[in-house]
């Protein structure tokens, strides 16, 4: 068990240098912009006094060893700053925006990342059980009608953009048959039954676009296994087909099907933005596109940030079940 | 109230599969096929059954109820007719080439599932069509011409006009030109983008293979770190940044995009080429090129790359793929394309708000789909065709 745990630990380490190194990217990309950023974001009528003031505020006066040290430090701390728009407004104004009353990014971020890791969550709860047992389905019958149909469906699926997707579930789902609203404007304090209608529209797009995906790795992954030794006794003891697949196929396969889960849960935290935008679902993604239009680079390096964490994070969920779930990886030669 | 409907259908069809599999074991003196059957299957048949009927009934509801436009009975006509046509023509497609060309085509075509056909079909469409945009299109993609917001079908009644058959958009341009000089602009800027990819990718993967040391460890450290970042999420914060670079000049954003992506993608393509290398550099024929004192490009591009052309080319499919994808969803964002080039992406979202039109008047209610089908299409198309190369490739039978 010790073994493991080091194993555990070795990986958050790993992962921990990963955002480090992801974090020094994301300022250097946000550093190559061109020119003062002060003067890029207010334009040509801004006063000498307003660009002096932003300049103070986003500390643009220091160095960019400093200025790293600085918004790496407040991101630990749980501070990303303070939104443009806001600067903006105070660097105009003559205020500056560390008073009370001042909106941060931090304030901006944490209810829509709420919302769109409800949104995750929900459309995970209807695709995971729904690939696994649609995996093993196809993978009972293969070859038959079912399995090809499944296997043309899952597979335009797959490739179909999220939008199109999107529209067509609009379409079916809210225009002609007004079963779930096409907006899904959520706000605080609302009644959970109503959140989960509005959220419908989005998460039944995001369960689509990944459910293929898991379900055709659950069916290759028990597929690739029928051919063992084991397998064959099984069948061979006279079990049924089915007890064949889900007592000694499926908990051999699962170390890829858990690693496929884990990397499209992280898809569904990640790949949420152009669903977002669709159905106008206020979570992170639709902030993070809107703050990319103004430019609002605050916003957007800590958005980044974020989903690039979220990101790593289950890849190394995935890595490590993956490990806990086959025992020849726990000791590697 | 729905819910209960569900489960008391699920109910019925129970037993009507109980029945189903009685009658069949009775009727035909316990064949092994009814035998056999576990309830599950049986209760599968009946399910698909009852789909294919209610599918007809549906079919064959009329249209219009006293002058009443019936969207979904149109709509899932429309979708029923599609789907049988390219199925037909993929058919047709496939027939021809099995009994026309060279003897290595015919061959390739006659092991082909009609899946594959089609999507060889409609990548061969799509490259005629972007490739004679300028011929075909009957009009300009930025010309604005006479009505805005003309309904297609080109039926009068209805709001339309025979010489838009699609409709025009919102500040009166041909939809239809506009959708086909999409398919020059979306799928060639996406064609270069992988290009390109793949030549820097593939060229340093292979690098990295083949000499190994501290460049190889110095480029996959650099590519692990950037494939930390989720792809479409690091093009946006570069797009933001690019378009700070372009100032006014829009077209320069397209270009940063071009290589913004095509980096990104790279990233991808360098891993795969880099195992594919790492497993070609310990053959025998490798040390033999090398102990002929055979420079570093004959290796490359005369011994590693022909040996990894399988994989490769199934992997710029799938790689074209997601480039087109990630092109459509940034145009869609608007953050992509920019405007006066006619772009798919963009079209959707221009057009986007017609859907909502879908319940009194169905034909409005086609023109953002159009743009959007055509992007399903295509990558539909290749993923069909990559899908049957893998398979044939790996030679899996069951």
């Amino acid at each position: 068990m010790s073994g493991l745990l080091r194993i555990i630990v070795q990986r958050l380490l790993l992962g921990l240098v990963t955002l480090f190194v992801v974090s020094i990217i994301i300022f250097v990309a946000v550093n190559a912009l061109p020119g003062d950023f002060a003067e890029a974001i207010l334009g040509q009528g801004a006063t000498e006094e307003a660009v002096t003031a932003i300049r103070e505020q986003l500390g643009l006066n220091q160095n960019a060893f400093t200025r790293y040290a600085t918004w790496l430090g407040g991101a630990v701390r749980g501070d990303l700053g303070v939104p443009l728009s806001q600067a903006l407004f105070a660097g105009n104004f003559g205020t500056t925006a560390t008073g009370t009353d001042v909106i941060t990014v931090v304030d901006q971020i944490i209810p829509r990342l709420k919302n769109t890791l409800f949104l995750a969550g929900v459309s995970a709860a209807i695709a995971v059980p729904l690939a696994v047992t649609l995996g093993v389905l196809t993978a009972l019958y293969r070859n038959s009608a079912f399995d090809k149909a499944m296997n043309v469906s899952t597979l335009s699926a797959i490739s179909s953009p999220e939008f199109f997707i999107a529209y067509i579930l609009i379409l079916f789902l809210a225009v002609l048959n007004p079963v779930f609203p096409s907006l899904s404007n959520i706000f605080p304090g609302m009644e959970f039954s109503e959140r989960l209608n509005r959220t419908m529209l989005p998460a039944l797009t995001l369960t689509l676009a990944v459910t293929a995906q898991m379900m055709r790795m659950t069916r290759a992954a028990i597929i690739n296994l029928l051919a063992s030794p084991y397998i064959e006794m099984a069948r061979l003891k006279g079990l049924s087909p089915m007890r064949v697949i889900v007592k000694h196929a499926l908990p051999n396969a699962l170390a890829p099907i858990i690693t496929v889960i884990a990397l499209n849960l992280a898809f569904l935290v990640t790949g949420v933005v152009v669903v977002e935008v669709v159905f106008v679902y206020p979570g992170i993604g639709q902030l993070f596109v809107d703050s990319v239009k103004i430019r609002d680079i605050p916003v957007v390096q800590a958005c980044c940030l974020i989903f690039a964490a979220v990101y790593i994070l289950l890849n190394l969920t995935a890595d490590i079940l993956s490990i806990i779930s086959n025992p020849r990886l726990r000791h590697p030669k | 109230m729905t819910l209960l409907y569900l489960a008391l259908f699920a109910a019925v069809l129970f037993g009507v599969a109980y029945v189903f599999r009685l009658v069949g074991r009775s009727a035909t003196g316990n064949a092994p096929f009814f035998r056999d059957m576990p309830f599950g299957v049986a209760y599968g048949y009946m399910l698909a059954a009852f789909l294919l009927l209610f599918g007809i009934y549906y079919y064959l509801k009329p249209v219009d109820l006293e002058g009443v436009p019936q969207a979904g009975v149109m709509f899932f006509r429309w979708a029923v007719q599609g789907f049988i046509m390219f199925a037909a023509a993929a058919f047709v497609f496939r027939l021809i080439f099995r009994n026309v060309g060279t003897e290595g085509t015919k061959k390739l075509f006659r092991s082909m599932p009609l899946t594959a056909a089609f999507g060889v079909m409609i990548i061969i469409a799509y490259a005629f069509v972007s490739i004679f945009a300028g011929l075909i299109a009957p009009y300009g993609q930025e010309e604005i011409l006479g009505a805005a917001n003309i309904v297609p079908g080109g039926n009068p009644a209805m709001g339309g006009n025979p010489e838009y058959p699609l409709g025009t958009d919102q500040i009166g341009r041909d939809i239809l030109s506009r959708l086909i000089y999409g398919a020059q602009n979306t799928v060639g800027i996406a064609f270069v983008t992988t290009c390109l990819a793949f030549f820097i990718g593939g060229s340093l993967g292979f690098l990295a293979a083949t000499l190994g040391g501290w460049l190889d460890q110095l480029l996959s450290r650099a590519v692990d770190a950037l494939m930390a970042i989720p792809a479409l999420i690091f093009a946006l914060l570069l797009i933001t940044i690019a378009t700070a670079w372009a100032g006014s000049a829009s077209w320069q954003v397209t270009i940063y995009m071009i290589f913004i992506i095509a980096i990104i993608d790279s990233t991808r393509v360098f891993r795969l080429s880099r195992a594919v290398g790492l497993n070609i550099v310990v053959m025998d024929y490798i040390e033999a090129a090398k102990l002929r004192g055979e420079g570093l490009g004959y290796l490359v591009f005369r011994e590693m790359l022909p040996n990894a052309y399988a994989p490769l080319l199934a992997e710029f499919g799938l790689r074209f793929c997601f480039v087109f994808l990630t092109i459509a969803s940034l145009s869609f964002l608007g953050v992509g394309i920019q405007p006066p080039l006619a772009d798919w992406g963009t079209m959707v979202r221009d057009l986007s708000q017609f859907i909502n039109f879908a319940a009194f008047a169905p034909n409005v209610a086609v023109a953002p789909l159009l743009a959007a089908g055509a992007i399903a299409l295509l990558t539909v198309g290749v993923n069909f065709v990559v899908d049957w190369m893998l398979h044939k490739s790996s030679g899996l039978k069951e």
